[in-house]
């Protein structure tokens, strides 16, 4: 059977998915493998596999559960899953689609909160200067996140052996660098998806 | 001499820049010239791939064509994460034309292709081995090892074409022809969780408990790490492992600092003071 088109309407959650991550859910037939080996599965509300069977089953409904599942943000993306997948599905490259969906529907969990601040903070850096400044991430993080006294206790000794550099390095294409955010995210922003 | 495409990326200029001592010492140690690529930027990691697809190709796709630009074929890239964004990167422009239409248009470059990444592993293949031993000055006899490969050094296999996954050697095999005794171990590719180290640090003390914990039971001194973001963690992060579960007292050496010392380079150019846990007492 060929990929999908008899399963899934251009409108639907699962075609979306198997779209944007070129990936083909009906590949997973639910062994539970990815489960069994993820390091992080104990700290998720709902385990790899079920992720997939929800995903399967595609339905609208479903949407709202995955994108909100602390799972997706929780995986650590070490990609055992997707190494020892015996049928060879991307299990990884899956949690980064519903990833980028779950930002994009603004229905991300609460358990998510500093970890997406991270990447934001993460990702400010990189564009201000085209490369990440570890003492700017760490005090923007902070910021973002309130969790202003986790780690501090290691910053004189960080400064101390030159671990953090006060100031960061600004490279010479950092314009070139402004322009590629700028487009990738505008490309990922519009979210037309009401008007298809 | 030989001359070798060199991205250090981010952490190795701040919080690993012990790894980034270590690999320039030990490129002079073995006739290297590393030629730093100009102008990079930082890969993106797993902040860019997490949030967008486009940042997370762009972002590598710049590098790997500023690569192409200034003539090199190949670099070294001795970050794991750094490696599998390039390498992931090459690999899907190469796999799909009109993704790399689309990514050359957002970096406004025109990146054909012909870039080779290396790791910090297959550099040493390459150009070091299998006479790495003849020019050890200072044999690591009876150090006992753990070689930790951590998640993105060996994973995804289909894209990275490197070792094996469930149980790489290639570490090792240097790691012995250095004098020192490799420990056998189950864990050396479970992940540390390092992507999760500032946001999510209770779970990450979890998963590098066990990884310090297994180690020692192995019979591990040292632990050898070619990875930034692992030596963070099992190093600093280890800290806090022992405010939770108590001392562990295990001193973790990248894998260029090990062979550095092999090579008779001393142990400040290397960056050993740096370490939160000291090698001082194992390695004598």
């Amino acid at each position: 059977m060929s990929h999908g088109d008899n399963t899934s309407t251009v409108n639907s959650f699962k075609a979306e998915i198997e779209k944007r991550g070129k990936l083909r859910l009906a590949d997973c037939y639910q062994c539970g493998k990815c489960s069994a080996g993820c390091p992080m599965a104990e700290y998720m509300d709902i385990l790899p596999h079920q992720i997939v069977r929800l995903c399967q089953l595609g339905e609208d409904s479903v949407r709202k559960k995955v994108l909100g599942s602390n799972t997706i943000w929780h995986c650590v993306s070490c990609e055992t899953c997707s190494t020892r997948c015996p049928k060879d599905f991307d299990i990884a490259r899956l949690m980064d689609v519903l990833r980028h969906i779950s930002l994009e529907d603004r229905a991300t969990n609460p358990d998510a909160d500093n970890i997406i601040a991270f990447h934001k903070a993460f990702k400010k850096s990189i564009e201000k200067t085209g490369r990440l400044h570890e003492f700017g991430l760490a005090v923007g993080y902070k910021l973002r996140s309130m969790d202003l006294f986790a780690d501090v206790t290691k910053f004189p000794k960080m400064l101390t052996a030159r671990k953090l550099r006060f100031l960061p390095h600004k490279i010479n294409g950092v314009e070139k660098i402004k322009k590629i955010f700028e487009k990738c995210e505008a490309r990922a922003k519009p979210h037309k998806r009401g008007g298809k | 001499m030989i001359k070798i495409g060199y991205y250090p990326g981010c952490s190795l200029e701040g919080t690993s820049s012990d790894y980034g001592m270590s690999v320039r010492k030990m490129a002079e140690g073995l006739g290297w010239e590393l030629r730093e690529l100009e102008d990079w930027n930082c890969c993106g990691a797993t902040a860019a791939h997490q949030t967008n697809h486009l940042l997370a190709l762009s972002l590598p796709a710049r590098i790997l064509a500023l690569a192409e630009e200034q003539g090199f074929t190949e670099i070294l890239a001795p970050c794991a994460a750094c490696t599998s964004r390039l390498i992931g990167t090459n690999k899907a422009l190469a796999e799909d034309p009109e993704t790399a239409k689309e990514i050359n248009e957002i970096i406004e470059m025109n990146y054909k292709g012909t870039v080779k990444v290396l790791n910090i592993i297959q550099a040493l293949q390459k150009y070091a081995m299998p006479d790495i031993a003849q020019k050890v000055r200072r044999k690591l006899d009876g150090l006992k090892v753990a070689c930790y490969y951590g998640c993105l050094l060996v994973r995804q296999p289909k894209v990275l074409e490197f070792d094996d996954a469930e149980e790489p050697k290639s570490m090792e095999q240097i790691v012995t022809a250095l004098g020192a005794e490799v420990v056998d171990w189950p864990l050396k590719t479970d992940c540390c969780g390092a992507g999760l180290s500032m946001s999510l640090t209770s779970a990450v003390v979890d998963l590098t408990h066990k990884i310090l914990e297994n180690a020692k039971f192995h019979g591990a001194q040292v632990v050898a790490v070619a990875c930034p973001m692992c030596h963070s963690n099992l190093d600093m992060r280890q800290l806090d492992v022992n405010r939770r579960y108590g001392k562990q007292n295990l001193p973790i050496l990248f894998l260029t600092q090990l062979v550095g010392l092999a090579l008779g380079i001393p142990e400040k150019d290397l960056g050993l003071k740096k370490h939160f846990v000291k090698a001082t007492s194992v390695l004598k």
